[in-house]
């Protein structure tokens, strides 16, 4: 029989005889909203599996039945005994049909015209039509309204055309997979008087003995799989020992038999972990063909991609899973992607995408179900959210796009405009939720009007077997999930790879990058000698491990080997440890933790990336062809991370406490034989009491200052990008660097701060010289500003040269320029140019500044009026000629 | 898996110790000199000296973990939960595991001594001035012929929650 089929079956008799309590159950209390919301998820999905199924006859009656449950669910109809029996009558025949099936892998013909009728005149009036009376009637009357399926010959003829290719194939195996004989005789009786669709409802359907597919499976007790599980181990363990005893004496008596229970051992704990582990394949496998007839259906084209189906799961979780994922699969395909026609006219190809991904990531599974379709309406979400009374129209004004998308998991919500057979009832997504988080999971919705929409749902893997490194670390071993593991370097002072220092802080070339490395025995605290550094930089196992699209190395002792682990959840005293993701049990019958990854990155002080997070960032770097600035990342004073261009900064410091003098109420120290003034971040700063202090020291000429920080975090290549510009002195702005918004602190601000007495005598004695520097790179204005008012300057910096034009225009005036020359709009030639016979700025040097330095470059510059010409990154040459060019006027 | 003991909020354990019968059975343990004990129905093995993983950054009172014919099972050093010094000797000691909430944990004690039925009426309540430690910990005592037999109540001897509050 079709996999799919008997699946359908076993599923179906189960959920069926919960119905008939559930249905009992309801007439005891009809007012019990749990129970009916119960029973109409279940008709729900039988009826959505048979439509899929290419099940019409089966899905017309649960249809109708369905409609009767929903209406009663909406207090449009009331609960009454007849009513009760008018919803049995349906299952019945529900029941009935699936007995056919069994027997003959095809619906049997007739149709149930008269039940449907009867079920549909009680959705609509609230009355149940009298007996036989009606029937006649009713069979006009039921295909019309709301039994589509059973009208459209054409979708029926496909349907039927889709399903008839299953059985053919099936044929072969059908002896074996035939169910008993004896099973086999006593549904004949039933099943022929049934065939004459007889207007009411034969007293043998209601017989329908239990299916007989239903049989071929044991449902067992997971409790009972897990002991099982737990005694194999123990008696590999006992093996272990055993084999381990007899190793060595070659002539034992022992030696065979010891090796068949070695054989079977393995087998058995094979077996034994069979039973618990399926592909996540397994859930999908119905998928292909639920979307095929679904595009038929729908008049769409649907191309499913299905990745990682070899995930593996946990059995029990695969099994809560299953439904919500074919129900958000449909969903996708039927509200998500849009009709041929209607991908035309947005200019999307015909062929819609809907994407299943399951991948482990961090100690859980993820399963990522997006379509390339319409996108969630949000307009229509916020009206039917209005209208069912969950939010009103000024709650939803203050509500971020996300939140109002997470309204489509509330019960009886869908923004479908019509009901279809496939779905738009508002049963679905609310099921799909409470079914995740009943396991511990979560489901995340990313959507985009018009692109359309992501599901992210992230189980936990609490009972998953994973392949796992076991290290050494402090004496004590450890397992790191192989999924998180990307490489193993194994770095010595003479080989190619060394662990190099950056006050302090361990890193790593590996492969023209800086990865940062964390010592496990640091950060679990088993470090208990002082000058365990020395042996780290002799010989160390680096685990490159990546979370999301950070990676970065772990500094281990030793490495082990690779085994194969079952996870299982640590005691709750220890829940708290977030840098464990459980713990297990090895081979030799030690107990060891498993590490989390993600709980290590965030130990480091990296904020974990989402995988998209990390789409998007790389996005981000391949749209901005930018240069890439390196820039100092440092905390001073609160949480917050502050930044520094690389290049403005000397050298770093670490400055003991005690060293620290004072001179006229102002800190200093003694360094390179100099007096160096200490500035701090703000008035309000903290220094410390004792140890040492981190300085960033700036130098310029001959004087050096040091700002003193709480702790140097990071250097960071990065497009710089100032987004805000703050008010607040010392402060150029704030950037996104390395995706963490970071305050760019103004050197020149603190320099003057230190050398203000300098800068004073000088302001003093002469006016300081003005310089406008032009530059569409808010980097290299920010760069530049500083260092040219360090070097004595009052600079007006502006980002083009129309800006300039302005300045020109008001009045002012200035001793230099300096100007860029590839800018939009007026480059630096045309600048130049137009300022050659001004009358006011026609005598002011302008320095060209460009990145091209060319001889042809020199020349032009020099026709067009530049008084000298300096590279970029030249930052020396270019203070150096501007004094030169200032002094010659 | 949960039993219902678990669900019984600590602070009526107390009142809960079933001291219907005339006798209650009790698994007795010696830490230093005082004898303590443990309801012998919640008493799932006891153990001699094994293999210990140590957890770290775990909290001192937890010794590590152990695997028990294929079940993790938590070690808990009593000795620290008491607010006791270490063993001065070096007698690797012995553990008494329990179950709580479908867990197992293993108490390190010194040693383990029998099984001790004792008439209902020897019962008393934990007298005033003792420990607070001690007394969150203790159930009541016992008077015994030479002896006092404190009993531990596991539920509260295992909720480190409460321990990190009193801590703080």
């Amino acid at each position: 029989m079709d996999d799919l089929l008997s699946e359908f079956l076993t599923e179906t008799s189960e959920s069926l005889s919960t119905l008939d309590v559930e249905l009992v159950k309801l007439e005891q209390n009809p007012n019990d909203p749990d129970i009916l919301s119960n029973i109409f998820r279940l008709v729900h999905t039988i009826k959505g599996t048979c439509g899929f199924l290419g099940l019409p006859r089966l899905e017309a009656v649960a249809h109708a039945g369905e409609n009767v449950l929903g209406k009663i669910r909406d207090g449009e109809l009331i609960v009454t005994p007849p009513a009760v029996t008018l919803v049995l009558e349906s299952i019945d025949t529900i029941k009935y049909l699936l007995g056919e099936l069994e027997q003959n892998e095809a619906e049997p013909d007739g149709n149930d015209a008269d039940l449907i009728a009867r079920l549909n005149h009680f959705a609509d009036t609230g009355t149940i039509m009298g007996g036989d009376a009606a029937p006649a009637a009713a069979v006009e009357e039921a295909p019309a309204d709301d039994a589509p399926e059973m009208t459209d010959d054409e979708r029926l003829q496909a349907i039927f055309d889709a399903t008839e290719v299953d059985p053919e194939v099936a044929e072969p195996e059908a002896p074996a997979a035939a169910p008993p004989a004896a099973a086999k005789s006593q549904e004949v009786a039933p099943a022929k008087p049934a065939k004459a669709a007889g207007p009411k409802a034969e007293a043998p359907r209601a017989e329908v003995k239990e299916s007989s597919v239903a049989a071929q499976t044991i449902r067992v007790n997971v409790e009972l799989l897990e002991n099982l599980m737990t005694l194999v181990s123990e008696l590999v363990l006992t093996r272990n020992q055993l084999l381990q005893m007899v190793r060595g004496k070659d002539d034992s008596e022992f030696t065979v038999p010891l090796q068949r229970l070695s054989h079977i051992t393995t087998d058995l704990q094979e077996g034994v972990m069979k039973t618990r582990m399926q592909p996540i394949g397994n859930a999908w496998a119905k998928l292909p063909r639920i979307v095929r007839d679904l595009a038929l259906e729908m008049n769409k084209k649907i191309d499913l991609q299905m990745i990682g189906a070899d995930t593996e799961l946990d059995r029990q979780v695969l099994e809560l899973i299953k439904d919500p994922l074919t129900h958000m699969v449909r969903n996708s395909a039927d509200h998500g992607l849009e009709d041929i026609p209607g991908r035309r006219e947005v200019g999307k190809p015909e062929t819609g995408t809907v994407t299943l991904n399951a991948y482990h990531e961090g100690g859980h599974i993820i399963i990522e179900i997006s379509d390339d379709g319409r996108g969630l309406n949000l307009e229509r979400i916020k009206a039917k959210a209005i209208t069912n009374g969950l939010a009103t129209e000024s709650e939803l004004e203050s509500m971020g796009d996300q939140q109002i998308q997470q309204f489509i998991f509330k019960a009886g919500f869908s923004t479908a405009e019509k009901v279809t057979s496939v779905s738009g009832r508002g049963v679905g997504m609310d099921v799909v939720r409470t079914n995740i988080e009943k396991i511990g999971g979560t489901v995340e919705l990313k959507s985009v009007e018009g692109r359309g929409s992501t599901f992210i749902i992230k189980i936990p893997l609490t009972l998953a077997i994973v392949s796992a490194l076991i290290v050494e670390s402090g004496g004590e071993r450890f397992a790191i999930p192989q999924i998180s593991v990307l490489e193993l370097v194994r770095a010595s002072n003479n080989s190619e790879h060394s662990i190099e220092r950056i006050h302090d802080t361990p890193v790593l070339r590996l492969r023209n990058r800086l990865l940062p490395l964390v010592t496990l025995k640091k950060i679990l605290g088993l470090d208990t000698t002082e000058e365990a550094d020395d042996g780290v930089d002799e010989e160390a196992f680096i685990v490159v491990a990546q979370v999301g699209t950070y990676s970065f190395g772990i500094i281990v002792d030793r490495v082990f080997d690779t085994e194969e682990i079952v996870v299982k959840p640590v005691a709750p005293i220890l829940r708290d440890l977030s840098l464990f993701s459980g713990n297990t049990i090895l081979g030799d019958g030690s107990v060891i933790m498993i590490l989390d990854p993600n709980g290590i990155a965030n130990r480091t002080g990296e904020i974990t990336v989402g995988d998209s997070q990390g789409v998007e960032g790389k996005a981000k770097a391949d749209a901005s062809d930018g240069e890439t600035t390196s820039m100092l990342v440092f905390r001073a004073g609160g949480n917050e991370v502050r930044a520094v261009p690389l290049a403005l900064v000397a050298r770093l410091e670490e400055i003991d406490v005690e060293n620290i003098e004072h001179s006229n109420g102002r800190p200093l120290v003694q360094y390179r034989g100099k007096l160096m003034p200490l500035v701090f971040i703000d008035g309000g700063y903290q220094m410390k009491t004792e140890g040492r202090q981190p300085t960033l020291v700036f130098q310029d000429r001959e004087r050096t200052m040091g700002l003193v920080v709480d702790e140097i975090v990071d250097i960071v290549d990065d497009v710089l990008n100032v987004e805000l510009t703050a008010d607040q002195d010392g402060l150029v702005g704030s950037a996104v660097i390395d995706g963490k918004a970071t305050d760019l602190i103004d050197a020149g601000y603190y320099l003057e701060l230190a050398f203000s007495d300098w800068f004073g005598t000088e302001e003093n004695g002469g006016e300081k010289k003005r310089v406008l520097l032009i530059d569409d790179s808010p980097f290299f204005r920010n760069l530049l500003t500083p260092m040219l008012s360090v070097a004595g300057f009052r600079v007006t910096a502006l980002e083009n040269a129309e800006q300039a034009m302005e300045l020109k225009n008001r009045g002012e005036v200035f001793d230099a320029i300096i100007s860029d020359i590839e800018m939009p709009g007026m480059n630096g030639f045309e600048f130049a140019e137009a300022l050659q016979n001004d009358e006011l700025w026609g005598e002011t040097p302008i320095i060209a500044l460009s990145s091209h330095t060319k001889d042809e470059d020199f020349e032009r510059g020099r026709q067009v009026g530049f008084s000298d010409y300096v590279a970029k990154f030249d930052r020396d040459a270019l203070v150096s000629t501007l004094i030169q060019t200032l002094s010659t006027i | 898996m949960s039993d219902n003991k678990a669900l019984v909020p600590s602070h009526e354990r107390g009142a809960a110790l079933d001291l219907r019968g005339d006798t209650k059975d009790f698994v007795t343990a010696y830490i230093g000199k005082q004898l303590f004990g443990i309801p012998v129905l919640t008493v799932q093995d006891v153990l001699g000296p094994q293999r210990i993983t140590r957890i770290p950054l775990a909290p001192p009172e937890v010794a590590g973990s152990l695997n028990l014919r294929g079940r993790i099972v938590t070690a808990i050093d009593v000795r620290k939960r008491l607010g006791l010094r270490d063993k001065e000797d070096e007698d690797p000691g012995m553990s008494i595991v329990v179950d709580q909430g479908g867990e197992l944990y293993s108490l390190m004690v010194d040693q383990v001594g029998e099984v001790l039925s004792v008439p209902r009426k020897a019962f008393e309540q934990n007298p005033a001035t003792l420990d607070a430690r001690w007394r969150e910990f203790s159930d009541g005592i016992f008077r015994l012929d030479k002896k006092l037999l404190v009993i531990l109540d596991v539920t509260r001897l295992l909720d480190f929650n409460a321990a990190v509050k009193q801590a703080v």
